[in-house]
């Protein structure tokens, strides 16, 4: 397998051809924080915040979308990408009602952790405070559209992995909203497997389990890899 | 069809025209049907047939004349005299000029527009060549003008690499606004490995006041498909896809009459002008997305999913419709290339300036005393075009400022008035061509208020897929809102600055990095204007209602109610 060698943060680091420069970039254990990534699901680009300078382009790239290419040079923590990733996490709290404090993935939440890695301790911007609702229509999970950062995660793996394609997206633009079937209730789903895997890899308190308290609602984002990984191997045969 | 076949096509409808003592052309492109072209037309073909001087004069609907706002517009063309174009016709009138040619009487002079009309004079036409001048609803006509003859040239003389060169040489570049080299497009999907490949026309025209794609592919449809052919033998291509617009549908309408009319006669299809090229086109609406008009959404599109774009690279050469090498150029772009292929690309290298060749039409809008469709060479002054060809600013009012790229581009200020019109002069004052879109305003414009206009449209038109664009353009409208009503503080405007860098370098794709070209150029050179508006609660031009009090809780919770950006659709 081809190699390529970049720097990164000016050391000289090595990929394999084909990698992200996201990929590498953990590899080489570097922390750059990331939202719509997942391992195992395609790359969506969407949260912007694993932006990263290349040299040679005026703009940060996307780190999981960009592929890693021989003698890149690349800066993942200048304090401009380290203001844009704050600004970021900032309006994704003002655009919908995030309440840590009554919220079931309070201190399990992916959002919450890569704000206090940033260290947004407050929002500047106007809260947009939408009258979102919440759907509980289904017999195990709900989903709380005040929590969802539309990183589409459970679209993803609802259509790539699960193979059903339960999930998608309406409307356009900040009234964006992920919904079951054709918007319809959850629960009245024909499509829905109940299998769980969007409740699992949902970063927020979007989509959680029934009956899980303020904090409870523990993730295993996790389980994605080890159900690719048994399905290649063929793990689950006989 | 072979060429022997198009010869005689073309005399066979050179004859029949020549049949006619007169033609009178109404405009029926859509600015002029909406002011009552089709009324005119109706009326003159009732009294045409009613007098029985319908074997002598023949009533023609063409496509658009140029000065829509002067609509509709009727064109009389009489053997050996020289065309006269009447503006504001009524059937009354129209009824009249045809009684005086009935009569072999000069036609009444009340609203023919002078031989020298400044508007029509000073254009250069080479895309809008047969724009009101043929019907564009028969393929004879466009054929008579000279119409699918490079296509047939092509095909038998040149190779593909032939065409590329010559595209190359001609140096157009991409009209849809980025200014790409064509020739250099053509040339990667040329040399791209692929099974299949594929051409797309881009015709989802979305820029508010911009409506060149739209007459375009109304008055001469024919034009864009043999262009799309061209590139087709070009990059070695069998299928072409037109996107248009959804709002478009008298364009789209004639697009596919056209596309039958040519699939009829042998110009598309199989092995067209008896060579071993075939070549299809199929049209795709749009569903009413600006996002669309971007090229890997616009793909996505087509393909049939939600219309959102992804990164790049790969660029839709590499890797495009279904994976395959897709080459995407603009209408504009497109219809362009036979006037090219026809006299040559060093001809069309002779037009305009040196960093920009050839023609570009723009659809003049706004406070300027004639708005319409115009061509002129690249490098053309703003104070030409808004001056000399649209006839200044009505009502004696001074010029402030014109906005040209639509909401990814910005504002070129009285004092620019002298930059001629081309790629980098536009990009040194801090706009961009864009499409062609140019929107002129006078002193009763405010600027926060447009800029608070573009944000809107944008913020709207956001597909949501990134944060930056999704959330920053609401956040940035709102701060702008705060501005023009009156109750924004000095921070507000450097969160605003603030925003518009981060959601400028952080967008996925053009729509939300260009979003913030319009506050940026209008700070650039109306920063006193934003001041004034929040420091003075002044706004000059006394477009602002400034009557808001700062938003206390109850306003705040008004607001809500009354629907602000983030309320539920």
């Amino acid at each position: 397998m081809s190699v390529v060698t970049l720097t990164i943060d000016g050391e000289l680091v090595s990929g394999r051809r084909g990698e992200t420069l996201l990929q590498v970039i953990r590899e080489h254990g570097l922390a750059l924080p990331t939202l719509c990534h997942l391992e195992g699901l395609s790359e969506r680009g969407g949260c912007r915040l694993c932006i990263v300078e290349v040299e040679g382009s005026p703009r940060p790239m996307p780190a999981c979308s960009t592929a890693a290419r021989e003698g890149m040079v690349v800066r993942t923590a200048t304090d401009r990408l380290i203001r844009y990733r704050r600004m970021i996490v900032e309006l994704l709290f003002a655009e919908r009602n995030h309440y840590c404090a009554v919220c079931v993935s309070a201190g399990n939440c992916e959002l919450q952790t890569v704000a206090a890695t940033l260290g947004v301790d407050h929002v500047r911007y106007e809260y947009l405070s939408p009258r979102l609702t919440m759907d509980l229509s289904h017999e195990r999970f709900g989903i709380d559209h005040n929590r969802c950062i539309l990183c589409t995660r459970c679209v993803r793996v609802c259509d790539e992995v699960e193979g059903v394609h339960t999930w998608d997206v309406s409307c356009r633009g900040v009234r964006s909203r992920v919904i079951a079937d054709l918007n319809h209730p959850w629960g009245r789903s024909e499509t829905c497997t109940s299998c769980g895997k969007c409740v699992q890899v949902c970063p927020t308190g979007a989509l959680f389990t029934k009956g899980a308290a303020v904090g409870e609602m523990v993730k295993d984002a996790g389980m994605l890899t080890r159900v690719i990984e048994g399905r290649d191997k063929k793990g689950w045969q006989e | 069809m072979n060429r022997a076949d198009l010869r005689h096509m073309a005399e066979a409808e050179q004859e029949r025209q020549e049949r006619f003592r007169c033609r009178i052309m109404v405009c029926a492109g859509t600015p002029c049907l909406s002011a009552g072209a089709q009324t005119v037309l109706d009326s003159l073909r009732k009294a045409l047939a009613e007098s029985r001087l319908d074997a002598e004069i023949e009533a023609v609907a063409s496509g658009c004349m140029g000065p829509c706002s002067r609509g509709p517009l009727v064109k009389v063309r009489q053997q050996g005299k020289k065309e006269i174009i009447f503006e504001r016709v009524t059937p009354e009138l129209a009824r009249q000029i045809l009684l005086s040619l009935a009569k072999g009487r000069r036609p009444p002079t009340v609203s023919a527009l002078p031989p020298d009309f400044p508007f029509l004079a000073r254009q250069m036409k080479v895309v809008l060549a047969n724009s009101g001048s043929i019907n564009p609803e028969r393929v004879e006509e466009y054929v008579a003008a000279g119409g699918y003859g490079a296509l047939a040239h092509a095909l038998h003389e040149l190779t593909p690499d032939d065409v590329c060169r010559e595209v190359s040489v001609s140096g157009l570049r991409g009209r849809g606004g980025a200014g790409y080299p064509t020739g250099v497009k053509w040339n990667l999907a040329r040399k791209a490995n692929g099974e299949r490949k594929y051409v797309v026309a881009n015709g989802d025209e979305g820029d508010p006041g911009a409506y060149m794609d739209r007459s375009i592919m109304e008055s001469d449809p024919h034009r864009i498909l043999e262009g799309m052919a061209l590139a087709g033998y070009a990059i070695g291509a069998e299928q072409g896809f037109i996107y248009v617009r959804g709002e478009y549908y008298l364009a789209g309408r004639r697009l596919e009459a056209a596309i039958r009319a040519a699939e009829r006669a042998g110009l598309l299809g199989s092995r067209v002008f008896g060579s071993n090229f075939n070549f299809r086109i199929d049209i795709r609406t749009g569903a009413g997305a600006f996002v669309c008009g971007e090229e890997t959404s616009l793909m996505a599109s087509i393909m049939g999913r939600r219309g959102q774009p992804r990164q790049r690279p790969p660029y839709p050469a590499q890797q495009g419709l279904w994976g395959c090498p897709t080459l995407i150029n603009n209408v504009e772009t497109l219809a362009t290339v036979p006037a090219i292929m026809g006299k040559g690309g060093n001809w069309y290298a002779g037009i305009g300036s040196a960093g920009s060749k050839g023609t570009k039409v723009y659809a003049l809008a706004g406070q300027v005393e004639i708005a319409g469709l115009i061509e002129v060479p690249m490098g053309t002054t703003l104070r030409e075009v808004v001056f000399d060809i649209g006839g200044g600013i009505p009502g004696g009012k001074r010029f402030k400022a014109a906005q040209s790229g639509g909401p990814s581009g910005g504002c070129i200020p009285s004092g620019e008035l002298d930059t001629p019109l081309d790629y980098e002069s536009m990009q040194r004052v801090g706009t961009i061509m864009g499409s062609g879109g140019l929107i002129i305003m006078d002193e009763t414009s405010c600027m926060p208020d447009v800029a608070s206009f573009f944000l809107d449209f944008c913020r709207d038109e956001s597909c949501g897929k990134c944060v930056p664009c999704r959330v920053g353009t609401v956040e940035m409208h709102r701060l702008l809102r705060r501005i023009t009503g009156g109750t924004a503080t000095m921070d507000d405007l450097a969160k605003l600055e603030e925003l518009c860098e981060l959601v400028g370098a952080a967008s996925l794709c053009g729509l939300g990095m260009t979003a913030p070209n319009p506050v940026l150029s209008t700070l650039r050179y109306f920063r006193d204007e934003y001041v004034e508006h929040i420091s003075r609660h002044r706004c000059a031009a006394g477009v602002c209602s400034m009557a808001e009090v700062p938003a206390g809780p109850e306003q705040e919770a008004l607001l809500h109610a009354m629907g602000g950006a983030g309320e539920e659709a």
